[in-house]
């Protein structure tokens, strides 16, 4: 199937304010519509999509190992993990909210981050293998993306309802402060991986292709 | 430049194509990497002006009624979205109060108040002062805005605090849900055809 022309051959860049297509003779630096910055990619994309996707892996650490609320029972303390409070609803009988709690907090993140790392070295591979899956795989990252604060939210009402001084209190712990750290910096590595650049045409592919024409006219 | 207006660019792969007419429920999709082009908007200024108002009214109700209240062997409290905020702002951890507070009450408000404004100038057929910034930044809010991860988080909440003590679920909660299903609907992307009427 033929494909349709790709913006570069026809000399315009899409504006990701406000969608327009962009004239780029004159090279302009930004939409003549909204006055948003104009690039033809992502600046850095990949640099930046690292940089974020590590700091929140290192985040990642004491987001899980750390306590994010403390709940005092009666005179009984007890700090509770994200994990310790899955676990708790497991063993509670409550399986479908463990598995949402489960989802949004655990397994997002987790998917995140190999998602990333699969989309960001397949691009440094300047790989053709499964485009349109990586493709889609992306707007998934982008989907889930923000479901992770779901902790945040829990941990802050419930900590905001229950203060009854000496017979229930909870409060929150630092874990929840590195956790929200980790959510919004795999936002912001999804935010500056460029999708565009999965289904770029490599100088390596062009070169190839040049050098196959040249053989079959001889 | 009057040849680009009518082209339209994926964002996913770049592909060029011609904007189309659609009809009700029908989208575009990109034929290289399977992207949605367009979506049909079946929303008229005045109408998407009226749902904002309404979502204003539900903001407020959401923000200024408890979500939930609880009691405990005769003693009662209740936690509005701020209170929740205002747990987070212990020391070291309050940045992450502010994230919460963007999240939960600030971008939804800021939203809401952008398209009020451009709506109201749009029903006149004229662009809002500042329409250019308005618009940019509605693109740029629309990220941080997580009204529907609050309906769900305020839901395992209760359902968390079920098992300890008696909850109520409170005037706040249904406006939640209510609000966030109505910014899917407002605030989404097909504002930018704002851009092509006015």
């Amino acid at each position: 199937m033929k494909r349709p022309p790709v913006a570069a051959e026809l000399n315009l860049c899409l504006c990701h304010s406000c969608g327009l297509a962009c004239d780029m003779t004159h090279e302009p630096h930004e939409c003549e519509r909204c006055g948003a910055p104009l690039h033809r990619r992502k600046t850095n994309s990949l640099m930046r999509t690292w940089a974020y996707m590590i700091t929140a892996l290192v985040f990642y650490i004491p987001a899980n190992l750390l306590p994010v609320m403390n709940t005092q029972m009666v005179g009984d303390g007890a700090d509770s993990t994200i994990m310790s409070g899955v676990l708790e609803f497991w063993e509670a009988g409550a399986w479908d909210i463990a598995l949402i709690i489960f989802i949004a907090s655990i397994a997002v993140p987790g998917i995140k981050f190999v998602a990333l790392t699969l989309l960001v070295v397949n691009v440094q591979r300047e790989s053709r293998w499964a485009r349109k899956e990586r493709s889609i795989l992306y707007r998934f990252v982008e989907v889930i993306g923000y479901w992770s604060m779901l902790d945040v939210i829990v941990v802050a009402l419930v900590a905001s309802l229950v203060k009854f001084q000496a017979l229930a209190d909870i409060e929150p712990r630092p874990g929840i402060l590195f956790f929200g750290l980790v959510v919004v910096f795999t936002m912001l590595a999804a935010m500056s991986f460029d999708p565009r650049l999965i289904w770029d045409a490599k100088r390596k592919d062009l070169q190839n292709e040049e050098v196959k024409d040249a053989v079959e006219s001889h | 430049m009057a040849t680009t207006d009518q082209l339209i660019i994926c964002e996913h792969c770049d592909c060029v194509y011609e904007k189309v007419t659609l009809a009700k429920h029908q989208k575009t999709l990109c034929t290289r990497c399977g992207g949605v082009l367009q979506r049909y908007n079946g929303l008229t200024v005045e109408q998407r002006l009226a749902l904002t108002f309404t979502a204003l009214m539900l903001w407020i109700f959401a923000n200024f009624y408890p979500v939930m209240s609880i009691s405990l062997k005769g003693l009662k409290n209740s936690a509005t979205l701020w209170d929740s905020v205002l747990a987070l702002t212990q020391g070291p951890i309050s940045f992450i109060a502010m994230v919460a507070a963007i999240a939960m009450i600030i971008a939804p408000f800021f939203q809401v108040m952008l398209l009020i404004w451009v709506l109201g100038y749009a029903l006149k057929q004229q662009r809002a002062p500042g329409f250019k910034t308005c618009m940019r930044w509605l693109e740029a809010l629309r990220p941080w805005s997580m009204l529907e991860v609050c309906l769900l988080g305020a839901m395992v909440a209760v359902i968390k605090l079920a098992g300890l003590l008696d909850v109520l679920p409170g005037i706040g909660l249904f406006a939640l849900a209510a609000l966030s299903l109505m910014m899917i609907r407002i605030a989404g992307r097909d504002i930018r055809e704002l851009w092509d009427i006015l």
